[in-house]
């Protein structure tokens, strides 16, 4: 039986990282993570846990302490947001390469500048060529189940990436709502013992790692990264398997609502798709057929899928809680218009830019968003392709 | 998964190199031949030198084999060709030519 409970996002990540129980956690506080470490060294000094926890100074040493634990062949476990990502920069690409399995959870919140806590989508979307396998979160739920899923994940033989588990700062972050948790043994069985093949601490075998890697082999060293993040497509399909086995609850690289017969929709990540849902119900109950396709895995990038779930569909709003400021649109609106190019023909493809700076993301936001969809399906003309929702004009 | 160092070569595709660049051998300096690097080349005058053991301990390649208490001639395949050997040396025993200029 699973237990009925009532969280923040926050507190359900560190519940699951109790659960999980990792051999080091290097953290920094950042709002709106904060609570993440917070509550896991509360756990730590209670000994309901085993970890060593590194209070570090700096984001900067929370992924080195952390590259350097996974590497000796420690399960390593780290949170942040905003400017602590930022901060981490550097080693994020150092930690993919190394194939360290390490597990983070980015909460969302705008990367400054202008100076904001608030939430959107600029921290993690700049990571997103980092190596790092991405995953998305619309509720505190997901946000359990993703963590507990991405160890295995980032683990498996076939992968050895880092996972970064992402919802909305504040949002999701700090709400609380009813969740079902699954029983510490479960989860205990579901991660096992992480056992490195090459680990530093080993005393049988000499190992060196993060050598100098010259243009003899650099190029086939990054080939090799690249294969294991095609990889890590099939293997999420299967870890999201057996966690339905045990949970009951089903996840894939998306979720489509009310996708199947639709003639518009929206594709939207994390918090938004809850909006956008009701909106949809809205739409359906006047007799059009709008859907809705929220992302879950957005590194790697299932462009085929995503392609074929939309193929049917003559108008698509894609929705970026990041300006890309690449003048032309946001991260998500490219990755999804790259993955119908050639697949599909036909579709009349927006990018709209929302909810920057933590901007309220109201019901008629997304409403405007669907009406405009509507008002191209009717027209064939699609006008502005990036466009903005939510902005004073 | 195991692969060995020396066996990575400029011809190891991406396939069979090392996931994430892990070396898993200590000791293995030896097989990166650091030779080709030279553009100057110390040449051992046999006759002259005296064996008086001061240019051994002075080069940073450990590339003058030492064997029974007498130096051998150069390890050309890690010799960079700095030079200290030459300066060293009391009594003129090694030449430094061009590496262009090598009789084979």
């Amino acid at each position: 039986m699973s237990i009925r409970e009532r969280l923040s996002g926050n507190e359900a990540v560190a519940v699951a990282m109790r659960q999980i129980n990792p051999d080091v956690v290097a953290a920094f506080p950042i709002t709106p993570s904060t609570e993440i470490p917070q509550y896991f060294s509360q756990f730590v000094s209670n000994g309901q846990v085993q970890t060593e926890f590194v209070a570090v100074e700096s984001e900067h040493s929370a992924m080195s302490a952390c590259v350097g634990a996974q590497a000796a062949g420690a399960r390593t476990m780290t949170a942040t947001s905003a400017n602590g990502l930022a901060l981490m920069w550097e080693i994020l690409y150092i930690a993919s390469a190394m194939k360290l399995p390490i597990t983070m959870t980015c909460v969302n919140r705008a990367l400054s500048g202008p100076l904001n806590i608030h939430n959107d989508h600029s921290d993690s979307m700049g990571a997103r060529d980092s190596g790092w396998i991405q995953l998305y979160s619309e509720t505190n739920q997901e946000a359990y189940d993703n963590l507990i899923q991405a160890v295995r994940i980032g683990e498996h033989k076939d992968v050895m990436l880092p996972v970064m588990v992402c919802q909305d700062g504040f949002i999701t972050s700090h709400a609380v709502e009813n969740i079902e948790l699954l029983e510490d043994e479960k989860i205990k069985t579901f991660v096992g013992e992480y056992k490195a093949e090459h680990y530093l601490l080993n005393s049988e075998e000499q190992i060196a790692v993060g050598p100098l890697d010259l243009p003899a082999h650099c190029f086939e060293h990054k080939r090799e990264q690249a294969q294991s993040m095609i990889n890590a497509k099939k293997v999420i399909l299967e870890i999201a398997e057996e966690f339905e086995k045990i949970s009951g609850r089903k996840y894939g690289y998306f979720e489509e609502y009310k996708l199947n017969d639709a003639e518009i929709a929206v594709v939207v990540i994390n918090s938004t798709a809850g909006t956008a849902k009701t909106i949809v119900d809205d739409l359906r109950q006047k007799g059009v057929k709008a859907g809705l396709l929220k992302i879950r895995v957005f590194r790697p990038f299932p462009a085929e899928e995503i392609a074929n779930a939309l193929k049917n569909i003559k108008a698509i709003g894609v929705m970026d809680k990041a300006e890309g400021l690449s003048g032309v649109g946001g991260p998500l609106g490219a990755d999804v218009k790259a993955a119908l190019y050639g697949r599909t023909e036909g579709i009349k493809v927006v990018n709209y830019i929302y909810g920057l700076g933590g901007r309220d993301v109201r019901a008629d936001d997304v409403e405007k968003v669907y009406n405009d969809l509507l008002e191209i399906q009717k027209t064939g003309k699609v006008g502005e392709t990036y466009r903005y929702v939510g902005v004073r004009e | 998964m195991s692969k060995a160092v020396k066996k990575m070569t400029p011809e190891t595709t991406w396939k069979e190199i090392t996931p994430g660049g892990t070396i898993y051998e200590s000791g293995n300096a030896e097989g990166y031949k650091t030779g080709d690097w030279r553009s100057m080349r110390p040449v051992w005058i046999e006759e002259k030198c005296t064996q008086c053991m001061l240019c051994p301990p002075t080069c940073p390649d450990t590339a003058i084999p030492v064997k029974d208490s007498k130096r051998l001639d150069f390890d050309y395949d890690h010799c960079k060709g700095c030079g200290v050997c030459v300066k060293v040396c009391p009594f003129k025993a090694i030449d430094f030519i061009k590496e262009d200029d090598k009789k084979e």
